[in-house]
């Protein structure tokens, strides 16, 4: 089974003076389902085209298998790529479209067909060989466009947004599928997603990025848990961002001068902090609670709230910062706290202090 | 119909008056093919005849000005649709300030009145010729060459419109596509963008053949002495005409029908086939009715309907009838002679003055090739 792993070696990527690529490094280990999350536009597509041979670094190297692949075309590489909006030949039929790369490997018809059987046997689709691509529905054209990509028997798959033409539930499903047919494969799959929640169910390691910068390289729960940036914090899942100075830090704990009053969280990844620092506390909406925590307690207005069915989210207001709280529906009573103030309270363990820095969406 | 409003009379009234004026000349001119008067006309009817169809094809002029036509179009469209398409591949791939350049240039010999066209591909070629020291028997004097110079310049500017329009329909990520699934850019190019562009080669191909075909303008400059079918009908037509050009319209308009009726049933098949109604069509669900709609069984059945009705024409013999004809205008002649006769006689009895003879009469009586149409009072009957 292939085990090529992918080195980006600080690649940056230039169109004129616009950098899309900035300083990319890391290293995608063979066989792994290694997504790049970031918002639209921030360089996922550039930097996946440019693994697959479509175009060249600026800067750097991108090596596969320990191969510089510089000059390489893409019909070359070791790389099968799904494109955003699939690319199937529409005056092929189904099987055609699979067989295709064998077709230009000069395979015969009659192999073909049967390597493009199996293959609609594994994507749970037999018998549609026949039908022209027009005929499938979307969840099905995905499938098949998966299928073409692995005729060509590739080590690395990589995926373009390939899910976000489909509507939700589609798309839920379609998680599941391509976490399970890579598994059943054995590629290394290379997946861009604007959708954390996509990244973060299927992922091995995510890469968050943005404005061309990769913030953090890590599994989805340190992503989560243990972002490195208020960016990664911020993008990553709902949050309460509460800007502030440090005032202190003992160890792992630091306390925080916010318009709150003195507030404490752990120092990401071990940092030292200097006094008067500018600096983010980020604490989750369902890690705040009702009920005043020592040392962290804070005062908000009630602003609105929603019923979500399996929760219900408070919106709170103080001092200028919007605020956050998610109440898991236990089936209890509402709280009726309507129009009047509320007090919250969360642990220091749960809320994360991060160095000053752009957020996501602001 | 909404006969409350009346507009329905005034609608078909309308409709009537303008299929009138788009078919009446072509109705009438087919009836004047089969009319044996030397001159094209209805009336006064003579005798039903074939044989404008032979004298037609006995027209060495016209007949090597088709042979020319035909080899010059099918040149034309040989060399034009493989340009048109370089072209429109080039401007598809260039920068948009390039593209705009390249754009203008490429379409201005269509913008040039083909006249100009014409005269400049004399001088040029001829200037040409001249510099390379050849002689006035080389090719670039040679009124093929020159007709076929001349044309491609603008009708592969025709061929390229078309597959730009097309190429703006593709989409360049399958082309990405194919060369990410292990295909060289050749191979993309010919399983890929050319089945695409199929469509667009097919009408390319029959655009630049018409237009190659018909061309006039240029082409009566660029072939010298020579003759194309154009060039040579537009001398006919000055010289004088007669039913043999309506024979000539005949065909075409037969050989039109009937690519446009194939065209029909395959544009029809075609449209069943895609919206996959087969099953449910009365005449696509049948495979007896299914067979004969087919475009190819309706293009054999009208060949063959051409075939015969052309066999019958050719059987058919009209000299009894011109006969007949003939012998009843030497009668009239006769009769005509016999009264002048009576009339001199009748003059001389009476001793009248000469004066009163009119000095026309002798002069009908010549035997005419148009029957004395062209007299004033020639065609009042019983005089
Ligand atoms: N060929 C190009 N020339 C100039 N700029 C480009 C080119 N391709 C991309 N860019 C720029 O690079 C940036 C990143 O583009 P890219 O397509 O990689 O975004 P993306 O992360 O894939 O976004 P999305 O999620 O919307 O697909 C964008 O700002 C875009 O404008
Ligand atoms: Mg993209």
């Amino acid at each position: 089974m292939a085990t090529k792993d992918i080195v980006l070696d600080h690649v940056s990527i230039r169109f004129g003076a616009y950098t899309a690529v900035d300083n990319a490094h890391l290293v995608i280990k063979g066989g792994e389902f290694f997504s790049f999350l970031g918002p639209s536009g921030c360089g996922k597509t550039t930097l996946l085209r440019c693994i697959s041979g479509f175009s060249d670094p600026s800067e750097g190297r991108v090596l596969i298998g320990g191969q510089d692949m510089r000059g390489i075309g893409p019909n070359k590489r070791p790389t099968a790529l799904i494109f955003q909006n699939l690319a199937l030949f529409p005056l092929m039929s189904v099987a055609d479209n699979i067989a295709f790369p064998l077709e230009v490997r000069g395979i015969g018809r009659k192999e073909r067909r049967k390597r493009a059987d199996e293959l609609l046997d594994m994507i749970a689709l037999p018998g549609v060989g026949d039908k022209k691509v027009h005929e499938l529905s979307g969840g099905q054209r995905q499938r098949v466009a998966i299928a073409r990509a692995l005729a060509v028997e590739p080590d690395i798959l990589l995926l373009d947004e390939p899910l976000s033409a489909l509507d939700l539930k589609l798309r839920h499903h379609m998680r599941t599928e391509l976490r399970a047919i890579q598994q059943r494969v054995g590629l290394t799959f290379i997946y861009i997603t604007h959708d954390q929640g996509e990244a973060l169910t299927m992922s091995d390691r995510v890469a968050v990025m943005n404005a061309g910068v990769i913030e953090q390289v890590d599994p989805p729960e340190t992503i989560y848990n243990r972002p490195k940036t208020s960016f990664v914090a911020s993008f990553v899942g709902e949050t309460n961002a509460i800007e502030g100075k440090v005032a202190q830090q003992t160890e792992a704990l630091v306390s925080v001068e916010t318009p709150f009053g003195r507030l404490q969280g752990r120092a990401a990844g071990g940092r030292q902090y200097k006094a008067g620092e500018d600096c983010i506390l980020f604490i989750r909406p369902e890690q705040l609670s009702l009920e005043g925590g020592t040392p962290n307690t804070l005062t908000a207005n009630w602003v609105k709230e929603e019923f979500e069915g399996n929760s219900r989210q408070l919106f709170l207001e103080a001092n200028g910062v919007q605020l956050r709280l998610t109440r898991v529906n236990l089936g209890g009573t509402p709280d009726n706290l309507s129009g009047g103030t509320v007090s919250l309270g969360f642990t220091p363990e749960q809320a994360i202090v991060l160095p000053h820095g752009a957020l996501a969406g602001a | 119909m909404n006969r409350g409003t009346g507009g329905g009379v005034v609608a078909t009234g309308f409709s009537l008056l303008f299929f009138t004026f788009l078919f009446g000349p072509l109705i009438i001119m087919v009836i004047t093919a089969f009319n044996s008067s030397s001159f094209p006309r209805i009336t006064p009817w003579e005798c039903f005849t074939t044989e404008w169809f032979g004298v037609l094809f006995a027209n060495d002029r016209l007949m090597s000005g088709l042979a020319n036509s035909l080899v010059i179009a099918v040149s034309v469209v040989v060399i034009a649709v493989p340009i048109g398409l370089a072209g429109a591949l080039a401007l598809s791939e260039l920068g948009p300030r390039l593209r705009a350049a390249l754009y203008t240039v490429l379409i201005t010999p269509i913008l040039i009145p083909g006249v100009v066209l014409g005269i400049s591909t004399i001088i040029f070629w001829g200037a040409f010729g001249r510099s390379v020291g050849a002689d006035y028997g080389s090719i670039f004097y040679s009124g093929m060459f020159l007709t076929l110079a001349g044309q491609v310049t603008f009708i592969s500017a025709y061929a390229m419109l078309v597959f730009l329009a097309r190429l703006q329909r593709f989409d360049p990520i399958l082309t990405e596509a194919a060369l990410d699934l292990g295909a060289t850019p050749g191979q993309a190019f010919r399983k890929i963008l050319l089945p695409f562009l199929g469509p667009a080669i097919g009408s390319a191909a029959f655009l630049t053949f018409l237009a190659s075909f018909e061309n006039y303008n240029t082409t009566v400059f660029t072939i010298l002495s020579g003759n194309t079918f154009t060039t040579a009908l537009a001398s006919k037509v000055r010289h004088g005409t007669d039913p043999s050009l309506s024979a000539l319209a005949v065909i075409i308009i037969g050989i039109t029908l009937i690519g446009a009726v194939v065209h029909e049933a395959h544009m029809r098949r075609k449209e069943v086939m895609r919206t996959g109604t087969t099953a449910r069509s009365r005449i696509y669900g049948n495979p007896v009715l299914r067979t004969l709609v087919h475009p190819l069984t309706i293009f054999v059945i009208l060949l063959g309907i051409a075939g015969f009705a052309t066999y019958q024409g050719t059987q058919h013999d009209a000299g009894v009838c011109k006969q007949q004809i003939l012998d009843e205008k030497r009668a009239r002649q006769q009769e005509l002679l016999e009264e002048q006769r009576r009339k001199m006689e009748a003059q001389k009895q009476n001793q009248a003055p000469a004066s009163t003879a009119p000095a026309e009469e002798p002069v009908k009586a010549n035997p005419s090739p148009f029957g004395g149409a062209f007299k004033s009072n020639g065609l009042k009957p019983g005089e």
